[in-house]
């Protein structure tokens, strides 16, 4: 099956990285970052790029751009890893709705674009009978959407709630930890790379709330925007709250949730005993599906990580190679 | 609760058991033997925890089962949740942050723990709130959101363990 990866940062990357090692029946026929590109119907020399990009932060020619690929590659998924913008949704938005359009699958790690244009998108896949798939959109490592689609099919979801921040979830437990203030643990967190210089996406709780968003829809296909969840972040807890809390053997975890029977997409800091489930340490990220039949199924796992994000998206191109590619 | 129950085998048994059955916690039992009593019958007087919502289903089940309740005592305040706020929680007049939950009659403020590490800084506070049932302590917590949001005050709650 030949792809086209878009986006060489860290899930990019990884996802070109899995495809050297492992092949897994896959053929590179194009890829881009943000400035240039490569098309080679063959296959792209992948070690040979990923040297190219690692010494000169460029993996190809500037006179190839991502949306010539998706217009002028030979392909039959567009791996869309670009970063995400949760204003406009691009440039992933018009090279998914593009390759969208001349019936190829899309499978992608941007919370823009499904955040913002979720049904849009979906009607656009299904009228043209490709598959739009975005497992490394919520939770990372985690296989919560395949979970929702196919493991608890035919079950009515009753609630989804977790920790999907793994940046929020190291800064509290080194806060619950060390006594540290909200302000060091940020601080070791960025230290140690899991925080970005601007770190308001995360600890404002909105990277949680997209997420939400995708949930609600993929479950719901309600439509549900970023302006339907009621969002709340960390950045005004004290160390003293989770001393507090810690005096009734609890902890503070920032939780998303969707309960669709109270209408309710919401992020806030919770007060969660130290056995619950939930209460996962570092940068995990943990999810709970409450249905009907199942009862309650708990996921745990990596959030976030170059190979860890990959493993998602290598999973949604093994299922199309399966299930629309080659099996029928 | 002083129940009255028939005097055979077995008959003490099937009405305790309904205790456990809605999630009551059966705290003693005195069997009372009081000679100017119907013959055939016997009091007993059971010291149970029980929710207030569980409570009516309880009542419903023994009276199905034939059971005659001659009393229940005074009902108490066995719901039990812990909140925390964050803010200026002493500048903005602590006490009738507790008295919004007090005065409602079917919720309180149980225990309350105040860190202030500043004259300047923010203040954490832990409320720890009783009410009667669910029902009312989803009211109690309405209120508090309220108040939090009218003084600006972060309120952390509890996640609930899963259903």
């Amino acid at each position: 099956m030949r792809i086209a990866v878009l986006g060489m940062g860290a899930v990019g990357r990884g996802v070109v990285e899995v495809i050297a090692e492992k092949g897994l029946g896959f053929t590179v026929t194009g890829l881009a970052d943000s400035k240039t590109g490569l098309i080679e119907p063959e296959g792209i020399d992948l070690a040979a790029a990923l040297a190219q990009k690692k010494k000169t932060g460029r993996c190809g020619d500037r006179a190839i751009s991502a949306m010539e690929i998706v217009e002028r590659g030979e392909y039959d998924v567009l791996v869309e890893v670009t970063p995400t913008n949760i204003d406009t949704g691009e440039p992933g938005l018009t090279a998914i709705k593009t390759a969208l359009s001349m019936g190829k699958h899309v499978v992608t790690s941007n919370k823009g674009p499904l955040a913002l244009k979720y049904r849009e998108l979906m009607d656009l896949a299904e009228e043209q009978g490709v598959q739009l798939r975005y497992e490394a959109t919520v939770c990372g490592a985690i296989p919560i959407i395949q979970t929702l689609q196919h493991g608890l099919a035919g079950n009515t979801v009753k609630a989804v709630y977790g920790i999907m921040n793994g940046t929020c979830n190291y800064i509290l437990t080194r806060m619950a930890d060390e006594g540290l203030t909200y302000e060091q643990a940020l601080d070791e967190a960025r230290e140690m790379g899991y925080a970005e210089a601007d770190p308001t996406f995360d600890v404002k709780g909105i990277d949680t709330a997209l997420k939400l968003v995708i949930l609600a829809n993929t479950i719901w296909k309600n439509g549900a925007t970023l302006a339907d969840v009621d969002c709340t972040g960390i950045d005004l807890l004290t160390v003293e709250a989770l001393a507090l809390a810690e005096r009734k053997n609890s902890t503070i975890r920032l939780i998303g949730e969707v309960v669709p029977e109270k209408g309710l997409l919401r992020v806030s800091p919770r007060i969660l005993p130290k056995k619950h489930p939930l209460v996962v340490r570092d940068n995990l990220n943990a999810v709970t599906v409450v249905t009907d039949l199942a009862g309650a199924v708990t996921e745990v796992g990596k959030g976030a990580g170059s190979v860890e994000t990959a493993s998602a998206v290598i999973g949604d191109l093994l299922f199309i190679k399966h299930c629309h590619v080659e099996g029928h | 609760m002083k129940i009255e129950v028939k005097d055979a085998p077995g008959q003490l048994v099937d009405a305790l058991q309904p205790i456990s059955e809605v999630g009551g916690n059966i705290m003693a039992v005195i069997h009372e033997w009081d000679p100017t009593l119907r013959p055939k019958t016997r009091i007993v007087q059971v010291v149970l925890e029980i929710t207030g919502d569980r409570l009516d289903d309880l009542i419903r089940i023994l009276k199905a089962r034939g059971v005659s309740i001659l009393g229940i005592g005074e009902e108490r305040l066995l719901m039990k949740r812990s909140v925390i706020m964050i803010g200026h929680i002493m500048h903005t007049d602590l006490s009738n942050t507790v008295g919004s939950i007090d005065q409602t009659g079917f919720a309180e403020v149980v225990e309350m723990h105040v860190t202030m590490p500043g004259i300047n800084q923010r203040s954490s506070a832990l409320l720890t709130i009783s009410a009667t049932n669910e029902e009312n302590m989803e009211c109690a917590m309405e209120i508090l959101r309220s108040v939090a949001r009218e003084k600006d005050l972060l309120l952390v709650e509890t996640m609930e363990e899963a259903a």
